[in-house]
């Protein structure tokens, strides 16, 4: 371990830690946002809201992550005069942008699958009763039907916010100073490969911690299934 | 359009063939990473399910390990720890790319991949065994002929999965210089100042190989199912 190394790039590696959970928790958020009605139009009678949606969502899901931040960052400085029109140009300049709006359109496409799935797994006979007891649609959806999904939807959820961690790590190919970005440059001033071990235990903590956060999630969500059987 | 398409043909003015190059190679980096990744896989997923846990501990360290990290930090650490390594061992030498590519993505790959062994093995009955012992099988033929024919048909669908991971993932190695679709597109880029029209392509054309593989997939899925019932 050199002591050197460690004490003159640990704190930017801090830094970069707090860049890499901006960017995660920023893109998921949002992300989860999205999903709710992409899933929605994945499932709706309308064929052109089935068919929006069913392209959008191939197109995130059966792409690389990186074709499609390099697709946002390079590809918008081709629109700048339009960016600049609509007064946005100042957010698509920008690497941490971009990156973040390229995670949100990418989770939200795997975010809407899991949902969908998830959704589609509650009885029929669920959505019927609250018909038939007088609850509207929305409150059909968002009291019945959403609360057993996401019971269902937790775990591969947790997987996806997993992906999302590791797959930030690509930020540092646009100059976005990660975990990731702020090894790079550590590396490539001291030839040090420590800089990149570093990171991996940084990584592996987040994954880990997340890991442990959602089993206390999915503990406290279906809490209700462990009285019964514990009654059983 | 005439000018979009003017930059996509093929020939010396156009990138067309050099799209499809960087296409190809990303095509074979993936299929040369498949049976590499397919055999690790294995053989972690035997170590996880084995009695002994000095065969149980490491084989959940590596999975753990490198489910863990950023497939791009694997990449990285492969090919610059590889490059250290050997020339400490063998004085100065060149690393290959491809070679740190497929070591890397294989090794992400196997550690998923032991992931969905481990499931098959659960879903295969211990009757099987039994009644392969009771025949007078050895364990090496009774893993051959009775255990993976029915591995590779639980396996199936989640390695189909993994394969368009792999697929995804092969642009990382367009990080280090590697001629892949991902590179060569941004080598077209710099030239034509073109990245949407470009980057755009090289979108649909992954899209083109992930729809491709699953055809086949289909296909591969149907062929393992020859021998159950349909319900």
């Amino acid at each position: 371990m050199n002591a050197e190394l460690l004490a003159r790039y640990g704190p930017r590696m801090l830094d970069g830690l707090v860049v890499t959970v901006e960017l995660v928790v920023i893109s998921v958020t949002l992300g989860a946002l999205l999903a709710l009605p992409i899933a929605l139009a994945r499932m709706s009678r309308s064929r052109t809201l089935r068919g929006v949606s069913f392209c959008y969502v191939h197109f995130f899901r059966g792409t690389p992550l990186l074709a499609q931040l390099f697709l946002v960052y390079y590809g918008s400085g081709q629109f700048r005069h339009f960016f600049e029109s609509v007064g946005l140009w100042w957010l698509f300049r920008d690497a941490f942008f971009c990156a973040a709006f390229t995670f949100t359109l990418n989770t939200a496409a795997y975010q809407a699958e899991i949902l969908r799935g998830a959704i589609g797994s509650v009885p029929a006979g669920q959505r019927e009763a609250a018909m038939a007891l007088g609850l509207r649609g929305p409150v059909v959806l968002f009291r019945v039907i959403l609360p057993q999904a996401l019971i269902v939807a937790l775990r591969p959820l947790g997987n996806e916010v997993i992906l999302m961690i590791k797959g930030s790590a690509v930020a540092s190919i646009v100059t976005v100073y990660d975990i990731m970005g702020v090894a790079d440059v550590a590396f490539a001033r001291s030839f040090d490969l420590s800089v990149y071990l570093w990171a991996a235990v940084l990584y592996l903590i987040l994954v880990e911690a997340l890991s442990r956060l959602w089993n206390l999630l999915e503990r406290r969500l279906s809490r209700h299934f462990a009285v019964a059987t514990a009654r059983a | 359009m005439g000018d979009a398409l003017a930059l996509l043909s093929f020939g010396p003015d156009g990138w067309g063939d050099e799209l499809a190059a960087g296409a190809w190679l990303t095509l074979r980096l993936a299929l040369a990473t498949l049976p590499f990744g397919l055999a690790l896989g294995l053989a972690v997923a035997l170590m996880r399910d084995s009695s002994r846990r000095a065969l149980r501990i490491p084989g959940n360290v590596f999975t753990t390990l490198f489910r863990g990290l950023p497939e791009l930090l694997t990449l990285l650490l492969v090919y610059f720890g590889g490059q250290m390594l050997l020339s400490r061992v063998f004085g100065a030498v060149e690393v290959s790319a491809f070679v740190s590519g497929l070591v890397a993505l294989g090794l992400v790959f196997s550690a998923y991949a032991s992931e969905v062994f481990l499931g098959a093995f659960r879903g295969i009955g211990r009757g099987q065994y039994e009644a392969a012992h009771a025949l007078g099988l050895r364990r090496g033929t009774t893993f051959r002929l009775v255990i993976l024919p029915q591995l590779v048909r639980l396996a199936l669908p989640g390695l189909a999965n993994l394969w368009l991971v792999l697929l995804k993932d092969t642009s990382l190695v367009s990080v280090i210089a590697l001629n892949d679709l991902l590179r060569q597109t941004s080598v077209a880029v710099r030239a034509t100042k073109e990245p949407f029209l470009f980057y755009l392509v090289a979108c649909l054309i992954y899209l083109l190989m992930s729809a491709v593989s699953s055809v086949g997939i289909h296909g591969i899925e149907r062929w393992s199912q020859r021998g159950m019932r349909r319900a």
